[in-house]
């Protein structure tokens, strides 16, 4: 109970509590339609009306951004799973495996993981075509390497526990022991990497939009709304602060609760 | 006793965590120490014996606190001292032996180094005579070649000698209290007896007052004048060594005399009638084994160990046959390979005349139903996050008996063997106590009706009083059931109490064999006697 009355944990549940509500009902939270301009007020400083301030076209720009938080977090949460499974499952095959398999698929793994994460999300997306879905793919594969290692010495460490012996003088089949006893008590770290994974795949994410390899306007998303302001950033800086700050927050937020949960293991 | 005693320790209380997780760990403990003698507090996990011996060291952990009382070393106040002044008294006045030797020593500082910086600390040597003390110190605790062994590091070093070393330490400055907090537990027990005896030459050479914990009470009738005996954070009974033994005041003695398993020497016999033997049954042996090998591989040969070097094995139905030996002698080798964990490198284990050396794939895990294993460590052989319920039911799933519904019926019958009731089902290891966990992976191994069961180091990890209970149960089980066990240990005292054929192993080969009550009243090999002798708790037993 005592770690929920951490104010850094507080503070992050909060703010992430405020990003799924913009996730799910974003209309309960923007005061303004996304797409429409709100009359003339163009380029318009933050202020009670516009919290944000307005763009160009003279939207508002919280309204973006609240409508921006589906794409940008539903693609670092794909991105992320993706990852962690194929990851989790690469990790598996290799420290069962062992021998020449495992000296092969840890042979990759180097090979991926010599490669910078937003390298490789960029040659994904480059070959896949731009949008939101092959930014996840690209930004996944980027971390699947991390995660095979974790789980492979997870699968290493717990393959020579006594209750896998003790499942194999039981009788019990080897994939059965490597479903239910090895990748259950496996896992665990592979939980908790993925949530601080979760903080870096939303920058990686944004990043890629900002390059603009991801959603193409009109539609929101976060990254793409920083690079929108750029061309403004001496007489609008807040169409790119604004934006960058929410950025900022959400993924220390999600950092602050992954390590508050994962570090009470 | 002279007047003024060494060490006394006056209404100590000490607590662990806050709020609603506060656990008081000692109430109200007192200690009264002179120079020269031995007090030993004797309990079981979580009696609070080894919180009393931090505090009286001045270093309890994180977390925990000493909430009343007060500790006096030679009339000063340790209790109101600061830490820059404790840490002056502990290594000059006050030593301290710690329990498990692999972990108490920096592996990357040679010995003899480990050994000038306490004297340095607390004299004022100078870097060479206090190397060359150094030299002397392992000396004095028996340490060959002490030269030699002053520089080396301590992984090169054995168990026994490492603990010598830290003994070595504690008593480097001469201190007035010598603080041994479980000091051979991690031992065998030919090697404990040799550095309990250098404890006692130092004590007598030096006078020193020696505060020795342990949960073994046979150790401590063989080691302490005085004996204080504790259960949950309290003292229920002090007194002479041997009156506290020989006549136990508080129940909690008593169980704790009567189960301690060096105290006495007889077989247990079961509680429950024996099951009628069915007709039919040969009486050729159920497991023999012939000319079993093992070689582990080390690196490119050159470090390989010959674990097991050509074993001979009969083992009758019903009956307990041990394997005795410490820790390298290849008993749980032999034991796991007849178990089929490990493969034999050349050999024969004939089961019911079937070799098993020979079965492969499915066959061997059909096979598997006949043979059951039970851990040493209880909760390391139940997997985490399964529910009582499931683990027992297991091996019933892998090799499919009964229906789910049946299963589910079979769970609380199972746990009634063990003598657990059905309020266990739901929970998971974590939620166990040792001797409950070990129960549970008894009636997991009893599920599938296996003919024998492989017990390796079953009690080792358990406290006395526990060990007892399931010692027993055990006997009840195989008269129940008409089991057969192969029992693997380290400890004559508990091979003593359950079994009735006996192998000595030493380096792999087999030393003696035969009978127990033969092999145990009149060993014919000189290692067998050693290993007798060294039963701690004789003098007191006979």
């Amino acid at each position: 109970m005592r770690r929920l009355l951490n104010p850094v944990t507080l503070l992050s549940a909060l703010v992430l509590v405020v990003t799924l509500i913009a996730v799910i009902w974003p209309g309960l939270l923007a005061p303004y339609d996304p797409f429409d301009s709100v009359g003339d007020a163009r380029l318009e400083a933050p202020s009670a009306a516009h919290l944000f301030g307005t763009d160009a076209l003279a939207r508002d720009v919280f309204s973006r951004v609240v409508y921006g938080a589906r794409l940008s977090l539903l693609a670092a949460v794909l991105a992320t799973t993706a990852g962690a499974v194929l990851g989790g499952l690469v990790g598996l095959i290799s420290g069962t495996a062992g021998g020449r398999v495992d000296f092969a698929i840890m042979r990759v793994i180097d090979v991926m993981l010599a490669i910078p994460g937003i390298l490789l999300a960029l040659i994904v997306v480059a070959s896949l075509g731009f949008g939101a879905v092959s930014i996840a793919i690209g930004v996944g594969l980027g971390a699947t390497g991390s995660f095979a290692r974790v789980m492979r010495a997870q699968v290493m460490r717990i393959r020579n526990e006594e209750y896998i012996e003790a499942a194999r003088t039981m009788g019990l089949r080897r994939p059965t022991i490597l479903f239910r006893h090895v990748m259950p008590n496996a896992s665990q770290p592979i939980v908790a990497m993925a949530s601080t994974e979760l903080a870096l795949a939303i920058l990686a994410v944004s990043a890629l939009s900002f390059l603009g390899f991801g959603a193409q306007p009109p539609t929101p998303e976060w990254g793409s709304l920083v690079s929108d302001g750029r061309q403004f950033i001496a007489t609008a800086p807040w169409l790119s602060i604004m934006p960058g700050s929410v950025i900022l927050v959400v993924v220390l937020a999600v950092n602050g609760l992954a390590r508050n949960l994962g570090g009470n293991r | 006793m002279s007047a003024a005693p060494v060490l006394r320790v006056t209404n100590l209380h000490v607590t662990y965590g806050s709020g609603s997780a506060r656990h008081h760990a000692v109430r109200g403990v007192d200690l009264e120490l002179g120079a020269g003698r031995i007090l030993a507090v004797v309990g079981e996990s979580g009696s609070g014996k080894s919180t009393v011996a931090n505090a009286v060291l001045g270093l309890l952990p994180d977390g925990a606190r000493l909430t009343e009382g007060v500790v006096e070393v030679e009339g000063v106040h340790l209790t109101a001292m600061r830490e820059r002044a404790l840490r002056r008294v502990r290594g000059d006045i006050v030593g301290y032996v710690p329990q498990d030797p692999s972990r108490s020593l920096n592996p990357v500082l040679r010995i003899g180094e480990q050994i000038a910086e306490a004297l340095r600390r607390h004299t004022d040597l100078n870097r060479a005579d206090a190397a060359a003390r150094a030299v002397e110190i392992l000396d004095e605790v028996g340490i060959p070649d002490p030269e030699l062994r002053a520089r080396q590091y301590p992984h090169e070093l054995s168990g026994g000698l490492r603990q010598r070393v830290l003994i070595g330490i504690a008593w480097a400055c001469t201190p007035q209290l010598v603080v041994a907090d479980e000091p051979t537990s991690a031992l065998d027990v030919t090697v404990q007896r040799h550095v309990l005896d250098r404890m006692e030459e130092l004590r007598a050479a030096h006078g020193t007052a020696v505060l020795l914990i342990t949960h073994d009470l046979a150790v401590a009738a063989d080691r302490a004048d005085d004996i204080v005996v504790m259960q949950h954070g309290q003292i229920v009974e002090s007194g002479k060594a041997a009156e506290v033994l020989s006549n136990p005041q508080h129940e909690y003695t008593r169980a704790l005399v009567g189960a301690a398993p060096g105290l006495h020497s007889a077989r247990m016999l079961p509680r429950v009638e024996p099951a009628a033997v069915t007709a039919g049954t040969s009486d050729a042996p159920l497991l023999t084994v012939r000319g079993l090998q093992k070689t582990y591989p080390g690196d490119g040969g050159a470090g390989a160990v010959h674990a097991v070097k050509g074993v001979d094995l009969d083992i009758r139905r019903r009956e307990t046959f041990a394997i005795v030996g410490e820790s390298g002698s290849g008993k749980s080798t032999t034991a796991r390979m007849i178990a089929r964990i490990i493969d034999s490198d050349s050999g024969e284990i004939r089961f019911d005349g079937e070799d098993l050396t020979a079965m492969e794939g499915e066959r061997l895990r059909r096979f598997r139903q006949y043979i059951q294993v039970v851990f040493q460590n209880p909760v390391g052989s139940l997997d985490p996050r399964m529910t009582v319920e499931r683990l027992v039911t297991e091996p019933l799933r892998a090799q499919r008996f009964l229906s789910r519904r049946e299963r589910a019926a079979t769970a609380r019958e199972l746990l009634d063997q063990v003598r657990l009731g059905p309020e266990h089902l739901e929970r998971r290891p974590a939620q166990l106590s040792g001797g409950q966990a070990q129960r549970v992976a008894i009636a997991r191994a009893l599920a599938v009706r296996p003919e024998l069961l492989v017990l390796d180091e079953p009690v080792s990890a358990l406290d006395v009083s526990v060990q007892e209970q399931v010692l027993q149960l055990l006997v009840d089980l195989q008269a129940e059931h008409g089991l057969t066990y192969l029992f693997i240990s380290h400890d004559l005292a508990v091979v003593r109490q359950i079994s009735d054929s006996i192998a000595v192993m030493s380096k792999g080969e087999v030393l003696e064999r035969g009978p127990a009550a033969e092999v145990l009243s009149d060993p014919r090999s000189e290692y067998t006697r050693e290993l007798l002798a060294a039963i701690p708790g004789q003098v007191t037993a006979s």
